[in-house]
């Protein structure tokens, strides 16, 4: 009797609704639209902050329209996501060996999430918010 | 089998993952906070030139920028695959193309201030 | 000694006969189980009870052999290690996803034997030595290295898992992979150049983006988007050396 092995393919368009473990993945590769779109911004603003004190004021006040506030905040929580995602993942690339035991997952990430917290405040100083 | 070049976009991407990780969520703060309409002192544009003036200032504002860009033009064509787009070599020239084109604007604004 | 509860337990299982279907189709079983069985002793007694007919592979009930891999309820798990008080109304049983069925719930493991050999599983010593001058030693520091690379059991429920694999089969895969690594780790061996050829292609490493599924669903613990990730970053710096570094091309 010959083989006659049955081939399920795995569907191209649609697999990632075969488990929520998916979505998961796919949820954090889309934070790279807003994130992308953000740089975009930015590379928008340098142009304004080339142009002089006014074409800067104006970039400023066009922040303010609803539809940047709306993707102001979409970026803020797809790069709040990304961060999460990506410093859960250092653990995982980067383990660390001392003596005969690995360093336990937990500080590696955590460490990175001190790290980014200090940062962070440290930027929010220098920038005058508090 | 060759080996592959792929550490040529890797790379870059890991190392802007980082930097997006690291620095992305406070800038979008700051500027959530002026969309919002309370601008933060430090994005007067006095503060902004008098930084970006500086050459250290250059670097790291062209090293996030560029890096940030790299990455996520990687991500979103790993994405394109994902989601059943089977043209990656055509999606990958477009959306690294213009992470490039958007370093070199970076860079050339960067340079007029 | 408290008598064990009974339960009516409703399976739906994938079955596929190649002599005669041309599709596969979905069987519904109803059969009387005990609420401590896992999921292969409902089809053990499918199997003895009910229909003799249906196709499955087991062997040692212990989430060692690896054998039974299955999707139950979508999710890539060992049958022995998937206990019923887990499952609530019908139990859908299917083969490994992203492997050809056989029949019934018996895959076709073919590509992953191939691939798992083209990564040179075994120790590749970095000298020789006559047996006379004694055995290769190992610290445990050396030993812990690699050691949960080793443990992998080769049950495909990795592959299973892997969205990459199922999309582009000439990937290598999480387990290969994983146990190139865990070779490449160890302090005898001297392989890694020679496993390079295979890990550091398209089809190797860089076909994974580090879903993690793989880690999720191993049965052993074994962590294959760990071994991938780091892999990735070894690779990348063989390329720099090779490229970048005056003289340093192998």
């Amino acid at each position: 009797m010959s083989r006659r092995p049955l081939v399920r393919e795995c569907p191209p368009t649609s697999w990632y609704f075969r488990q929520p473990r998916y979505l998961r993945y796919m949820s954090r590769e889309i934070t790279s639209i807003f994130v992308g779109a953000y740089c975009v911004l930015l590379v928008v603003g340098l142009q304004r902050l080339s142009a002089g004190p006014a074409a800067w004021d104006g970039f400023l006040l066009a922040l303010r329209s609803p539809a940047s506030v709306v993707f102001q905040f979409l970026a803020l929580v797809a790069a709040v996501y990304h961060a999460a995602t990506w410093f859960n993942a250092t653990q995982k690339a980067m383990p660390l060996q001392i003596g005969e035991d690995f360093v336990p997952g937990n500080i590696i990430s955590g460490a990175h999430y001190v790290a980014w917290g200090v940062l962070s405040v440290v930027v929010l100083f220098l920038a005058g918010v508090f | 089998m060759a080996k592959s070049h792929k550490p040529v976009v890797w790379f870059p991407f890991a190392a802007g993952g980082t930097v997006i990780a690291f620095c992305i969520p406070v800038i979008v703060l700051l500027t959530f906070l002026a969309a919002l309409g309370h601008v933060p002192a430090g994005l007067s544009y006095d503060k902004m030139h008098s930084f970006a003036v500086s050459v250290l200032g250059k670097l790291i504002i062209f090293g996030v920028v560029a890096l940030s860009l790299w990455s996520s033009a990687h991500r979103l064509r790993c994405t394109c695959y994902d989601f059943g787009l089977r043209a990656d070599t055509l999606a990958a020239a477009v959306l690294y193309v213009a992470a490039i084109i958007g370093s070199v604007a970076s860079a050339v604004f960067l340079l007029r201030i | 000694m408290t008598p064990l509860k009974e339960r009516l337990v409703q399976l739906e299982v994938l079955r596929y006969y190649p002599d005669t279907d041309t599709e596969a189709h979905f069987q519904t079983y109803e059969v009387v189980c005990q609420e401590e069985w896992v999921v292969l002793d409902a089809l053990n007694k499918i199997k003895a009870d009910i229909d003799p007919t249906l196709n499955y592979r087991w062997s040692c009930h212990m989430a060692v052999c690896g054998s039974c891999g299955m999707m139950i309820n979508g999710e890539p798990k060992l049958s022995c290690h998937a206990f019923l008080r887990e499952y609530e109304g019908v139990i859908r049983v299917e083969p490994l996803a992203h492997f050809p069925v056989e029949r019934d719930l018996v895959t076709a493991p073919d590509d992953f034997m191939e691939k798992l050999k083209r990564v040179k599983p075994y120790v590749i010593p970095k000298e020789i030595k006559p047996i006379s001058e004694g055995e290769y030693k190992q610290t445990p520091a050396q030993l812990m290295k690699f050691r949960q690379y080793s443990m992998c059991i080769n049950c495909m429920l990795c592959y299973a898992a892997c969205p990459q694999y199922g999309l582009t089969p000439s990937f290598i895969g999480p387990a290969a992979l994983t146990l190139a690594h865990r070779y490449n780790q160890d302090s005898r061996d001297g392989g890694r150049k020679e496993r390079q050829e295979v890990v550091a292609t398209h089809e190797g490493v860089w076909e994974c983006t580090f879903v993690g599924a793989c880690s999720e669903v191993c049965p052993a613990h074994v962590d294959p988007a760990s071994a991938l990730q780091q892999m990735k970053i070894t690779s990348s710096i063989d390329w720099i050396v090779e490229h970048l570094i005056p003289g340093g091309k192998s």
